[in-house]
């Protein structure tokens, strides 16, 4: 069985906005019936040209016609302009995520939305202008470029999950491998990987992160030995600390705070940290 | 919520005389039936009670029944035990619409150099016997055909095919996981050389099977190790699930009338209601030679997992040939084999009866599923489109 998200089940069960809108301002379908899912969309524009009302018909599994309903939520009451910029991350991420396998039926959705508003500019999405990779599904070079770009993608299996090319016949996988390549190489040039700066913390965050990290990483180790260990101040990056129950006594608690327990909170709370044992 | 549990092409109730019977050898009777002792003699006896049984299930002999893990196994046994027996020979048959078990085994044989003829299915799924003729060569090692299709519960003239392979002196499996239990199985007047059996479809729990062999049939051990299984399977014997699956296959034997009466007249009964109440639906395969028990059918412009949500909403449990179900983003190999088009492939359901469902679970199937099956129509595009097109819209 599937792990949908309540959200996706609440958005499958009670679709809203089921329906096709008489005389649209703009509508769009992608998909067909071979295909194993399509979606219908049509829009109407208020005196502001805001999305006034947003309606959608879909043919298929349970995520798409979740990914259907959170499109027309999300995009109602915005204009063309903001429309524009949702991305199939946003309807995912709307419906507090969606399987990997089915981030397709988001695909559709923002697909879906951009035929309908160039529908309504009087522009058409020519297929034709473009190759097609994927000859099972008809899916083209731009369609499978852009998810790439906008999800981060790095295998075929995962262009497969987000665009189903590569999903029939499996005769365009080389080709889809070096789009793959060809694109992340791009992306690499336009933006440098750039190495994460480790966050500045203030005081309270940094007593909070060393309590979670000691919670967490430590004490529970310890008290498997039969020890404990006690949080007893914080000054700059000097934590002191005081050993309880057995670890008290123990001989190689030295050795247990130097190597352990400071390098835990150097892992995770800062490269700066100093533990000091308090004697009882 | 109550549960309507029509899905036993997938897996079936332990039947509580089984259960029963097992339960002292996870106990008590904990002994290795190969021990001289007493303690494991006794265990012995009793594995040899459900070598009878199972042979009489089949109509075999004791000597011919191999205990194995599951289906699976027995197929994989079946196939690479003939392979090895005959290693000069590289060419293997097999239908389009086999199970994984043996399908996958076939890509993997392909990618090691054989050559793997795989026989078409026509529109309601019946073997293309010529073909399958003209594709037997000296050089074929095996021919594997499934005895009934899980997804369609059509049954395939297994005898008269072992008639075509056996005229070549060519090894016939069958993979009868489906038909056992649901169809007579007779042995001693068969042309099957081995025939595969997986316990937990006949009430039997998981994790146990029987891969039938015929006498004289050779056979190289896939699963290497002890005497057991007279040296085709190694490996201490799982006892009380094999006692459990010969109290099953006891069971099976008994159960086979009220199969093909009672069962086969629910599996109508839905089926009939199911036509008469919802338009544009058609059954999937041959109608007439069929396991009693499943029932596929298509509802055209629908989505089978939305289907399958909606029912599983309100208790009930099938399962579907749609490609958002398997995780693949095609319909079943089997469907596409059949060339069900493509409108109605997408919302295919199967409903696989037993002998524990009752007139009352298929009423209400019968009441839940049409407005399911509407309420997804008004959802998709296409049905509207469809309603205009016949003047309806």
């Amino acid at each position: 069985m599937w792990d949908y998200t309540e959200k996706v089940k609440d958005h499958f069960l009670n679709p809203r906005n089921v329906g096709e809108i008489e005389n649209p301002d703009g509508s769009g379908e992608v998909g067909s019936l071979a295909c194993g899912d399509a979606l219908r969309l049509s829009f109407k524009l208020d005196e502001n040209k805001r999305i006034r009302e947003v309606k959608f018909k879909t043919f298929g599994c349970a995520s798409a016609i979740a990914s259907s309903s959170a499109l027309t939520e999300i995009i109602k009451g915005m204009t063309l302009e903001e429309a524009e910029k949702v991305t199939n991350q946003d309807i995912a991420n709307y419906l507090g995520g969606l399987p990997e396998e089915k981030m397709h039926c988001s695909v559709m959705g923002r697909e879906a939305l951009e035929v309908a508003i160039a529908n309504y500019r009087g522009q058409k999405v020519e297929k034709e202008e473009f190759e097609i990779v994927c000859k099972c599904f008809g899916v083209t070079d731009r369609e499978i470029i852009r998810a790439i770009r906008e999800n981060n993608l790095k295998t075929v299996e995962q262009v497969t999950y987000y665009t189903k090319a590569g999903g029939g016949c499996a005769q365009c996988h080389p080709k889809i491998e070096a789009i793959i390549e060809k694109v992340r190489k791009e992306m690499e040039q336009e933006a440098p990987p750039v190495k994460e700066e480790k966050r500045r913390l203030t005081n309270i965050q940094k007593i909070k992160l060393i309590e979670e990290t000691l919670g967490r990483e430590i004490v529970p180790a310890l008290k498997a030995d039969g020890g404990d260990l006690e949080l007893i101040d914080v000054e700059g990056n000097k934590v002191y600390v005081a050993l309880r129950g057995k670890c008290s006594f123990c001989p190689s608690s030295g050795f247990t705070l130097k190597q352990y327990v400071e390098s835990k909170l150097k892992e995770f709370v800062s490269e700066e940290i100093v533990v000091e044992e308090v004697r009882p | 919520m109550r549960t309507v549990y029509v899905d036993n092409n997938a897996t079936t109730k332990v039947a509580p005389e089984v259960l029963e019977a097992m339960l002292p050898y996870f106990k008590e009777l904990y002994g290795n039936p190969s021990s001289m002792h007493f303690f494991g003699g006794q265990v012995q006896k009793k594995i040899n009670e459900a070598r009878e049984q199972a042979a009489d299930f089949l109509g075999a002999e004791p000597s011919e029944i191999v205990f194995t893990s599951c289906g699976t196994e027995s197929d994989n046994s079946a196939i690479f035990g003939t392979l090895d027996s005959y290693p000069e020979k590289r060419h293997f048959v097999t239908s389009r619409v086999e199970h994984p078990a043996v399908m996958n085994v076939c890509t993997s044989l392909g990618r090691k150099g054989y050559r793997v003829t795989e026989v078409s299915v026509d529109r309601e799924g019946r073997l293309d016997l010529d073909e399958l003729r003209e594709s037997l060569m000296d050089g074929t090692v095996l021919v594997s055909i499934m005895y009934a299709n899980n997804e369609t519960g059509v049954v395939f003239p297994i005898e008269e095919i072992g008639e075509i392979v056996k005229s070549r002196g060519i090894p016939f499996h069958t993979d009868a996981v489906q038909a056992a239990g649901k169809i007579p199985l007779n042995m001693k007047k068969s042309a099957v050389d081995m025939l595969s059996i997986s316990g937990h479809k006949l009430h039997a729990p998981k994790g146990i099977g029987i891969l039938y062999i015929r006498k004289g049939t050779k056979f190289s051990p896939f699963m290497i190790g002890g005497h057991q299984e007279k040296g085709r399977r190694g490996g201490t014997e799982n006892v009380p699930y094999i006692i459990g699956l010969g109290k099953a296959c006891e069971m099976a034997k008994r159960n086979l009338e009220d199969e093909n009466t009672r069962v086969k007249a629910l599996r109508d009964y839905l089926e009939i209601k199911i036509l008469e109440k919802i338009p544009n639906t058609l059954v999937n395969g041959d109608r007439v030679h069929r396991l009693p028990n499943t029932v596929s059918v298509s509802f055209e412009y629908v989505e089978g997992e939305s289907i399958l949500l909606l029912l599983s909403d309100l208790g009930i449990c099938a399962s579907s040939g749609s490609a958002c179900t398997s995780g693949s983003l095609e319909p079943s190999h089997v469907l596409r084999a059949m060339g069900v088009p493509f409108t109605a492939a997408h919302g295919s359901i199967r409903f696989s009866l037993s002998i524990y469902n009752t007139k009352e679970e298929m009423d209400y199937i019968i009441e839940h599923l049409p407005p399911i099956i509407q309420r997804l129509r008004d959802i998709s595009p296409f049905w509207k489109d469809y309603l205009k097109s016949q003047g309806k819209g």
